[in-house]
């Protein structure tokens, strides 16, 4: 039988940038396929052209041995290919038949389509245990509910294959766990589904071949069964990366940042954070997991002062910090520095120069420039050091931020905070969406920092990040603070329990 | 989904425009076919009215000088993220703050009014411009609507005062007394004849000199000083500036009070360097010219500078076409600007990507 999707000899570029060079890759029927791969390998732009968004430069893209030109997702659909996209893409007041119905109404009227939705919803229930209420609104559900929701809607569309980009970025891990269950009865069935991932453990634990990809060229296709995490990350980045970097054990020193009984209500007026204390000792690292989305974001931004607290009370190196001096400009002074979550929307100016963004926060010190006047020579060239010891690439500091790679901003923004000797760093997602050799860099840096003294408060929804790097962990669950572990005596099933909001009372 | 457009800079600051500026000539030209006027002929005469003449050439730059002006202060407003449509009644604000100060400090030396007459201007237009600055910051009032409401106060409040309060009692028109003598700003071909120098009478005075000069400070503060930074970061990225420490509502309102002490230059070059008293509509509408200007200079002094003059060209240049072919009257000339106006601020995005698309074309083929 012939292979469920063919690609052969696609090539893509946009403008001077390759993004897929000669790229082959045939997915067996029934199989679970994994893609894997650096950012900016090229797998978004090759499943982009598999799912129709962009057309192939040359090649050709065969389904079920047949041919086919894919110009528009209506094009994959009816060549029975299916996507679950990161960013889900659901009308959230609708119900659940409403949004699988969408894009497939049936006539003018409604109900006569909605009762044939129903009915295959129903069979798609039986057959695959995709149990789901079909009257609920999408708002309603849970994130994991919402991606069943979406992998419904392809399948109610006909898909044979099932594109799902980083679908387990924003689950728990008990509802991970679901969703591979329900892969794996969905290969049973017959479908066969393509998996894109950066983390190797969802490799190798559900897929049955795995391809990876290297600066747009598609470097190995391997049985599952014969490979292994180190190899896999070796065929990614081209050399050989440590994926967890040794730390040593190490008593912490004073406390430094101490949060007590902490409230946080956002601009909607919802409780955000829910009495959450926690302290950060010099030469310490405290991660905090938990699910993205649950409080853990407000509470570093409050911590910093960009957001006010509506009870509780902060003290920094002993020193209670009145309302007043609680603002991002003061805790800077103080030595309270902050790698913010997200570099793009709050860490980084993308329009400006990277040397422009590479002092942001700190445009008042005043050997930065001559009075009210910025020297830029003196900026490009801290920067250009920076850039050298950080190796960001390219090291070119007038080159507009925006276009520099996730990794590189993620250093950019490191080096902005590092270098000014934090005593306590906040640091927000600091490899999301950073290359994996740059991550092996970015936790090196992390733990000497931590070596030197530095209280660092890590939030991180990558498990296995928060373990590797911590010495105490937090969990938090709906704005609450769940459950602290150190992280020698604890696990991933332990964890995952306290970030699903099971507490030790009720344990 | 949509790449963004990445194409060299002098592309984007010279080479779209020019495209924008060449389109909107061409579709202007067959405007002018179809009224059935010869579109070479008519843009002789706008070419021979504005730059053909020592005397349109005054003209030409006098215009520009007004355009410079409204032009930064759009500019700096964009720079945080605002779009100040206010030019018109800060102006207008601005000539009254002229016409207090001059008309009523007889006591004061004369070569301090001509200072105290711009400072007035500008303080007058900076306050028309605060109030909006504050409510858009501490309210959340949209600035476009608030600066649109402001230029009707203005202009009302204007005419109010110009008929009730400030007339000469024994003139019939709504304007003041003349300013003193010692504020009148010196017209250039004064200032060239102080030097010997003959040059053909016009309009155009010293301000222009002012206006280059804040061209300059405005660059500097933009682009190279702390407050320029602070501006920036909130207009391209407000959360960002949150993270900063920057506070977004300090910077709207000192955005806005620059904003509006710029647009009361228009003010200086018309009141105290041209007409010598406040008058009525003395503004022409050139506040709203100034958003046109801001855009096509992309919203860069330099580019000011040079969307200033062609806009200067096209008003000089105008008029004296409307004078020599009739069939092609003033509100013409308008739909003209008009045409300038859409291709280089509103359809501006169109020519960027098909000029990107057009230079990318021979790396594709080398790659």
């Amino acid at each position: 039988m012939s292979p469920a999707i063919e690609l052969i000899a696609i090539n893509k570029s946009f403008g001077a940038v390759h993004a897929n060079k000669d790229v082959n890759l045939s997915v067996e029927r029934g199989t679970i396929h994994g893609i894997v791969g650096e950012n900016g390998a090229g797998k978004s732009t090759l499943m982009s052209i598999l799912y129709g968004f962009y057309e192939a430069d040359s090649g050709e893209i065969r389904v079920s041995g047949k041919p086919t030109r894919i110009r528009s997702s209506n094009d994959a659909i009816n060549a029975g290919i299916g996507m679950v996209h990161q960013h889900f893409m659901l009308v959230e007041p609708l119900t659940v038949v409403e949004n699988v119905m969408l894009g497939a109404e049936g006539g003018a009227m409604l109900r006569a389509g909605e009762a044939k939705v129903r009915k295959e919803l129903a069979r798609l229930a039986k057959d695959y245990g995709l149990e789901i209420d079909v009257d609920a609104t999408v708002a309603e559900l849970s994130v994991g509910l919402q991606q069943r929701v979406e992998i419904l809607k392809a399948l109610y569309r006909g898909a044979d294959t099932l594109i799902l980009d980083e679908p387990t970025a924003v689950l728990t891990p008990p509802e991970a766990d679901a969703l591979f269950e329900l892969l794996r009865s969905l290969k049973q069935q017959g479908k066969t589904v393509i998996l894109i991932t950066h983390k190797l453990r969802e490799i190798m634990a559900i897929t049955d071949r795995v391809s990876v990809m290297r600066r747009g060229e598609m470097v190995a296709t391997v049985e599952t069964a014969n490979t292994s995490p180190p190899e896999l990350a070796e065929l990614m980045v081209g050399r050989r990366v440590l994926l967890r970097v040794e730390k040593t054990e190490k008593a912490p020193g004073a406390p430094m940042l101490e949060v007590q009984n902490l409230s946080v209500v956002d601009a909607r007026g919802v409780l955000r954070v829910a009495d959450a204390s926690l302290t950060v000792h010099a030469g310490e690292i405290v991660g905090i997991a938990g699910v993205a989305g649950n409080g853990q974001s407000e509470l570093l931004e409050a911590i910093a002062g960009m957001r006010r607290p509506v009870l509780g009370s902060v003290r920094f190196e002993g020193q209670n910090i009145g309302a007043a001096d609680h603002n991002p400009h003061q805790m800077r002074k103080l030595g309270l520095l902050h790698v913010p979550e997200d570099r793009l929307r709050m860490g980084l100016v993308p329009a400006f120069p990277a040397f422009e963004s590479a002092i942001l926060g700190f445009s008042e010190e005043p050997q930065l420039g001559c009075g009210p006047i910025l020297d830029h020579d003196r900026l490009v060239a801290d920067l250009a050091r920076k850039m050298e010891q950080y190796d960001v690439r390219p090291p070119a500091p007038r080159l507009k931020t925006s276009n520099f790679s996730g990794g590189n901003q993620q250093k950019i923004v490191l080096a902005r905070e590092i270098e000014r000797n934090p005593k306590v760093l906040l640091v927000g997602q600091p490899t999301r969406g950073v290359d994996i050799g740059a991550i092996e860099f970015i936790h090196r840096r992390l733990i000497a920092l931590r070596d030197a003294g530095v209280g660092i408060l890590l939030v991180s929804v990558e498990l296995d990040e928060i373990m590797h790097l911590s010495d105490r962990i937090l969990t938090m669950c709906g704005g609450k603070i769940t459950g602290e572990r150190k992280a020698s005596e604890t696990n991933e099933q332990d964890l995952g329990l306290l970030m699903a909001g099971v507490t030790d009372e009720a344990a | 989904m949509s790449a963004p457009i990445e194409m060299p800079k002098w592309a984007d600051t010279i080479l779209v425009p020019a495209v924008s500026v060449v389109t909107a000539f061409l579709i202007a030209g067959l405007v002018v076919l179809s009224i059935g006027e010869n579109p070479l002929t008519a843009t002789r005469y706008l070419l021979q009215g504005s730059l053909g003449t020592g005397e349109g050439l005054g003209f030409t730059l006098f215009y520009a000088t007004d355009f410079i002006f409204v032009g930064l202060a759009v500019a700096v407003a964009y720079h945080a993220g605002l779009f100040n449509i206010g030019g018109e009644g800060q102006a207008t604000l601005a000539g009254l703050g002229i016409a207090l100060a001059l008309n009523n400090l007889p006591f004061l030396p004369g070569f301090l009014l001509i200072p105290i007459g711009i400072l007035a201007a500008a303080a007058f237009g900076a306050a028309w411009a605060a109030i909006p600055g504050y409510l858009q910051a501490k309210r959340g009032s949209h600035i476009v609507i608030t600066t649109i409401m402001f230029n009707w106060l203005a202009s009302v409040l204007i005419v109010y005062l110009l008929v009730n309060v400030l007339r000469e009692p024994q003139s019939m028109s709504p304007e003041t007394r003349a300013f003193p003598e010692a504020s009148q700003i010196p017209f250039m071909h004064d200032v060239f004849a102080w030097f010997g120098v003959t040059i053909p009478a016009s309009q155009l005075n010293l301000t222009l000199v002012l206006a280059l000069i804040s061209a300059y400070l405005i660059w500097l503060l933009i682009y190279r000083s702390r407050l320029g930074y602070a501006i920036r970061v909130v207009g391209s990225n407000p959360t960002a500036a949150v993270y900063a420490g920057i506070s977004p509502a300090r910077i709207i309102i000192i955005a806005m009070v620059l904003s509006g002490a710029l647009a009361g230059g228009l003010a200086v070059n018309e009141l105290m360097g041209y007409q010598h008293r406040l008058l009525l509509e003395f503004t022409s509408g050139y506040g709203f010219v100034g958003i046109a200007v801001a855009l096509m200079g992309r919203a860069h002094p330099v580019g000011i500078i040079l969307a200033s003059l062609l806009f200067g060209i096209l008003y000089q240049g105008g008029a004296e076409l409307a004078f020599e072919q009739p069939a092609i009257t003033r509100d013409m000339v308008v739909v003209i600007g008009g045409i300038i106006i859409l291709f280089a601020g509103a359809l501006d995005g169109l020519f960027r990507r098909l000029v990107a698309h057009l230079l990318s074309r021979p790396k594709l083929a080398g790659a």
